[in-house]
């Protein structure tokens, strides 16, 4: 279980480590289960602390225009692009 | 005592008054930080100095110190927070995964502040991506709390803006950013005998602050005094279009509010806090409390807030699990270290399992797993439910009282590796600061006096939304009444 979770978060974990985290994430997820105990029967998810209408702005070009700032911190870039290892043979 | 002595002494208000009536350079004042700053490695709370650029924008601040120039916070030095993102200054959340990223755009909130003539000394100590209460979780290390018990024993500062009030109880800058997902501003703040302001949700702009929770997250100030806070947050806050949550409201003066006077003024006590398991001191200290507002003229009322015992739970499924999707940017594609692998999947999960530390691997499972199909409704929605029942316990409450008096935290500093044999332990520091990011409210963190070890304890005020001025009052005349005068042994400056 927590092998196929660790997959979908895209986290390498070292299988020493596995029984020790079943614990721990046992533990939290038992303590967040309290949630039950809640009658929320027409209850609407809270979505945000800010009632407000979110602005709309012009769908216009107002950045960018600066790839050197962009790729400053690139662990590897390649003629003005993100290089990554090969995807598709 | 010498002058250096005497200016780090200084208040963030006094420093200012200082600066404008010529008393002192802006120069003379930054040189005094940054010696202290340099002389307080044992304490960790700094993680970079920036000596030279805090100098020389001093001698910009003396330039037009005295003219029509001058601005708000000219000259002043203050200790940024290393969620916040610097121009060209290292930026790491204090995770190893951002490696040595050197952010080339600056957070809103810091851009304020030095448009404004603040200037950085550092950038602060944090929990790794702000997950932790006790600074332990950062990459760089604990931050080690200035305040000690007759034992000696080492203390945390509280977290996770530990850097931030650890820099402030030892007078390492005149004021600091900080952030709060869950309490991470104010229970620093109590545990270190500092004041600490966590604004409405949207008060502040999130732009260029490293994202943790971002329907939670907030920035605000650390500071040795309610007024120093006042004037941080003017600075701070304001409208961004780069975050769509902030709000367009205009930014009061909240210096102005700080009249002393809250006569009339309702206080909610809310009694689901009165935890039993709480020392009995804490108890004590909230009564005193009650008692101070009381006899400045404010009422106290017995409010109810019942869902409060559920808000620890929805937030550790929330913040999880809007930390699991903001944290997926880290994949080593664009910034920070990679970790190279067999085919890009596989450079993806060992960038991401050598960069982030234990507790950011756990919550980041944690929210996958509440996300993941199947699992979604009975977790996530649920939680989601539950924080609305938070919220409308809150409005409930207003309707009897305008602001809420509480403990800041359940107990005063403490030992390092408390969360290591049980994660949960650590996460219960929270349990009375948390229920105020879910409610998106204000909160505030005043020193209120000493437990019977010598180490100090804070009282928390809850405010309305966008009722900062408010809450900044009447945290005043709490902190006027408490007349919060102790201050750690400086242990960290001897060789």
């Amino acid at each position: 279980m927590v092998r196929r979770i660790a997959g979908l978060a895209r986290i390498e974990v070292d299988d020493e480590k596995l029984p020790k985290l079943a614990g721990e994430l046992s533990a939290i997820l038992g303590f967040v289960e309290q949630l039950s105990e809640v009658d929320t029967t027409d209850v609407k998810p809270y979505t945000s602390p800010v009632e407000m209408q979110i602005k709309a702005r012009a769908d216009a070009v107002t950045d960018g225009g600066y790839p050197e700032d962009i790729l400053a911190n690139a662990p590897e870039k390649d003629d003005g692009y993100f290089a990554v290892p090969k995807v598709v043979e | 005592m010498g002058q250096d002595t005497e200016l780090t002494a200084l208040t963030l208000s006094q420093a200012r008054d200082g600066l404008r009536a010529k008393e002192f350079s802006a120069r003379e004042l930054t040189q005094s930080f940054v010696d202290r700053v340099a002389a307080s490695e044992k304490l960790n709370a700094y993680i970079l100095q920036t000596p030279e650029r805090a100098l020389e924008a001093a001698d910009q601040s003396d330039a037009r110190l005295g003219t029509d120039d001058a601005r708000p916070l000219e000259g002043l030095p203050i200790g940024v927070k290393d969620l916040f993102c610097t121009n060209g200054v290292r930026t790491t959340a204090c995770s190893n995964i951002l490696g040595d990223f050197t952010p080339t755009y600056e957070s809103k909130v810091t851009e304020n502040l030095w448009a404004d003539g603040a200037l950085m000394l550092g950038k602060l100590n944090n929990d790794e991506f702000a997950m932790g209460s006790s600074n332990e979780t950062s990459a760089f290390g604990v931050c080690l709390n200035p305040w000690r018990a007759e034992d000696g024993e080492p203390l945390v500062p509280g977290g996770s803006s530990g850097g931030s009030s650890a820099a402030m109880a030892a007078r390492l800058g005149l004021a600091a950013t900080a952030t709060d997902t869950g309490g991470s501003i104010r229970q620093p703040a109590a545990l270190t005998g500092t004041v600490g302001l966590k604004p409405t949700y949207g008060r502040c702009s999130r732009w260029g602050i490293v994202a943790f929770a971002s329907s939670l997250d907030q920035a605000g100030p650390i500071t040795r005094t309610v007024r120093d806070s006042a004037i941080m947050l003017a600075s701070m806050a304001g409208h961004d279009a780069r975050d769509t949550t902030s709000v367009d409201m205009a930014v009061p003066d909240y210096e102005v509010a700080l009249t002393g006077d809250v006569r009339g003024l309702r206080i909610g006590v809310p009694r689901e806090y009165r935890l039993d398991t709480m020392p009995s001191e804490i108890e004590a200290l909230w009564q005193q409390g009650m008692d101070w507002l009381r006899d400045a003229g404010a009422e106290i009322v017995d409010v109810s807030l019942p869902h409060t015992k559920y808000a620890l739970p929805a937030y550790y499924i929330i913040a999880p699990a809007e930390a699991s999707s903001n944290l997926a940017r880290y994949d080593g594609v664009r910034y920070g270290a990679r970790k190279m692998g067999v085919d890009i999947d596989d450079m993806y999960a060992r960038t991401r399992g050598a960069g982030f530390g234990d507790e950011v691997q756990r919550r980041l499972l944690v929210g996958t797993y509440v996300l993941s199909a199947g699992y979604y409704d009975a977790y996530y929605l649920k939680a989601l439910q539950v924080r609305r029942l938070i919220a409308q316990d809150f409005e409930n409450a207003y309707q009897n009282c305008d602001l809420l008096l509480t403990p800041t935290t359940p107990s005063a500093a403490f030992g390092l590796d408390k969360g290591e044999a049980d994660p949960l332990e650590m996460y219960l520091n929270d349990v009375f600061t948390v229920t105020v990011n879910l409610a998106g409210l204000p909160g505030i963190s005043v020193p209120a006096g000493l437990d019977a070890k010598g180490l100090p304890l804070g009282l928390q005020l809850i405010g309305k939304a966008f009722g900062e001025e408010e809450l900044l009052r009447a945290a005043q005349v709490l902190e006027t009444a408490a007349a919060f005068s102790a201050a750690p042994t400086e242990w960290w400056t001897k060789s």
